[in-house]
């Protein structure tokens, strides 16, 4: 694997190895993301995808490796809100909505802004901050469920609704785990018709299983198999590589 | 919620205001006139209310479950019964002009320096915001950096207010040991005997009770108690948004320890002795129990909840002594088991009937959808 041109590395993963109670949940994983790109990650259960996740937000410290965003930012220093308010967002395999809050509010509390109390102790909902979420809304197709309670939504519309909250957030990198789990086809074209959309301006790292799916999103291919990269490339390259074909039907 | 508020303030004011009336503008053979020791029990109920208040606004809104809240209540109070000790001055029963009568007693020549500037009421009064205040950012700030939550959280308040118990039982430690502060004569230059002291004392309470009600209305419906809710749900969420749910917690406990100071201040004269008794672990529970009995998350239910099962208590510890903790453990076993949403509950459930059946069927109808495909 070629090392790329750090100038235009969005996040650059290194050499990351994290293990829990001696098993090896990542082994020296090396993982690079250009600015603006798209990427599919997949992998069989246990393969490390979400303890990538968890390592690049904050949520885990890697044992060893090189963690940055962008050119100078060492991610393995930064918590959890520190890296979320550097532009990195991440969606949640199952869906992780605010139940008791209206649609609406759920994409309040995602926009970009001032995260700490004493501003939203006093803070007013400004017509700016009403026209973003009005355009999210437009955008994720959920204008007519603005006042619904986010609990009372159905699956998909939660999967919708927190890829809203994603975008709320103004982030340069997307980090998508399962989108689609759960969704019905139709729900999935759409989902996949979302996600390029929002790869024109922001760079998206997906996380899924279904390969339907990651066909149709077209996009460069990382295979993950115990903690470290086994294959990467377009989708016909790696669904033609043996070792993948191996990972895959050998289970 | 914004009607229940409004309605809860007008009767708080009202009911009180109306008490005082038939105290002070009737003869004491008129059949409606209400004698002194309802007024003073009303204010006593109030006091409750407010530290009911206050573990409603942590418990229900941050989902902090403090088993240890009369701790800040019971600071409070001692702030306030230590100005009241010093307004006692020469008239205590040894006559020391400057020393309480326990300190004569344990043969102490000069005032401890703790003791020094409660004379002054705005001192007092200061401090029975600050230390109970200061004790809860300190607590808080240990506990939610290091991301404690949940029973751990509550086993921590519920020792702490066990400690503060065992040391104001001490002697040495300077307020009065076991027996605690008491013998108070005046508050601010007015008789604390005094009728009037009696009902004006009620109205403040009732009045810093609505205004307390107010404040934690705003903060939970602020944007700031979006947050706090979405943290009391899913904590972990909020921190991949970019907030700090800790603050979010240190701020609303910090407040809430407050109130229940001031709630603990006013308590004292109202009942003319503060002991270490208000610490005791039991206290702290029964106001959880008062909160859950009128609806957790409310605010408003906190209140009702609090002077009706106090109420209840008065009424048991005289007609059935010996039946009120079972009749309270039995009371807070059939709220849990038939009203989860307490008194509250009630009125919501009515007027929100034909959206909890589409939730019903929404629920079902997700966890098969993902059971399907994954």
């Amino acid at each position: 694997m070629n090392k790329p041109n750090r100038a235009d590395t969005l996040l650059y993963l290194d050499n990351v190895s994290v293990s829990f109670d001696g098993f090896k949940a990542l082994n020296a994983l090396s993982l690079f993301v250009q600015k603006g790109e798209m990427r599919a990650v997949i992998g069989p259960n246990g393969a490390g995808k979400t303890t990538m996740m968890d390592v690049i937000t904050g949520k885990t410290r890697p044992d060893e490796g090189v963690v940055m965003f962008g050119t100078d930012t060492d991610l393995t220093k930064l918590d959890e809100p520190a890296i979320a308010s550097l532009g990195i967002g991440r969606k949640f395999q199952k869906p992780t909505v605010f139940e008791p809050h209206t649609v609406w509010d759920n994409l309040l509390l995602a926009l970009a802004g001032d995260r700490r109390p004493r501003f939203t102790l006093w803070a007013r909902e400004t017509s700016e901050e009403e026209d973003r979420i009005a355009a999210i809304l437009e955008t994720t197709r959920l204008t007519d469920h603005r006042h619904r309670r986010a609990g009372d939504l159905s699956h998909g519309q939660k999967q919708w609704l927190e890829i809203g909250m994603l975008l709320a957030q103004e982030p340069q990198l997307l980090l998508v785990d399962e989108p689609v789990a759960g969704m019905t086809d139709a729900e999935t074209a759409q989902t996949a018709e979302l996600l390029r959309d929002i790869n024109r301006t922001r760079s998206v790292v997906v996380v899924e299983h279904d390969m339907d799916f990651v066909r149709a999103l077209d996009v460069r291919v990382t295979v993950l198999h115990e903690g470290s990269v086994l294959s990467e490339g377009t989708i016909d390259h790696v669904s033609a590589d043996p070792r993948v074909v191996e990972v895959y039907l050998g289970r | 919620m914004r009607h229940a508020t409004l309605i809860c303030v007008v009767c708080l004011l009202g009911l009180t205001a109306l008490l005082a009336c038939l105290n002070l503008f009737t003869p004491a053979s008129s059949p409606v006139h209400v004698p002194i020791y309802i007024v003073s029990l009303a204010g006593k109920y109030l006091c409750f209310a407010i530290l009911a208040l206050s573990v409603d606004l942590i418990w229900g809104f941050a989902g902090i479950l403090s088993l240890g809240h009369a701790a800040f209540f019971g600071l409070g109070g001692y702030a306030m019964g230590m100005y009241l000790m010093r307004q006692i001055g020469p008239r205590g029963m040894y006559g020391n002009p400057i020393l309480p009568d326990f300190m004569v007693f344990l043969n102490w020549k000069e005032l401890p320096w703790y003791w020094h500037g409660f004379d002054n009421p705005v001192f007092a009064v200061v401090m029975a915001l600050a230390v109970p205040g200061v004790l809860a950012l300190v607590f808080g700030w240990l506990a939610f950096r290091s991301r404690v939550s949940g029973v751990y959280l509550s086993i921590m308040t519920q020792a702490l207010t066990y400690a503060l118990a065992l040391a104001f039982n001490r002697n040495d430690m300077g307020f009065g040991g076991y027996n605690g502060l008491t013998d108070f004569k005046e508050m601010f230059g007015f008789p604390l005997q005094a009728d009037a002291t009696r009902v004006g004392l009620l109205l403040a309470t009732a009045i810093i009770l609505a205004l307390q009600l107010l404040v934690a209305r705003y903060v939970v419906a602020s944007r700031f108690g979006k947050v706090l809710i979405a943290v009391r749900d899913t904590e972990s969420r909020t921190r991949f948004l970019g907030y700090r749910p800790e603050y979010y917690k240190l701020f609303v406990f910090v407040l809430s320890a407050i109130m229940a100071g001031i709630g603990g201040a006013l308590y004292v004269p109202q009942v003319g002795i503060i002991n270490p008794s208000e610490f005791a672990p039991a206290n702290s529970i029964e106001a959880v129990i008062w909160v859950a009995v009128g609806g957790r998350g409310t605010l408003v239910g906190a209140i009702l909840g609090a002077v009706l099962v106090n109420a209840g208590k008065t009424y048991f510890t005289s007609a059935l002594p010996e039946l009120w903790l079972f009749a309270l453990g039995l009371l807070f076993i059939l709220v849990t088991l038939l009203l989860p949403a307490g008194i509250m509950g009630l009125f919501r459930r009515r007027a929100a009937a034909p959206a909890e059946a589409d939730e019903a069927g929404a629920d079902e109808a997700a966890p098969q959808l993902t059971k399907q495909d994954a």
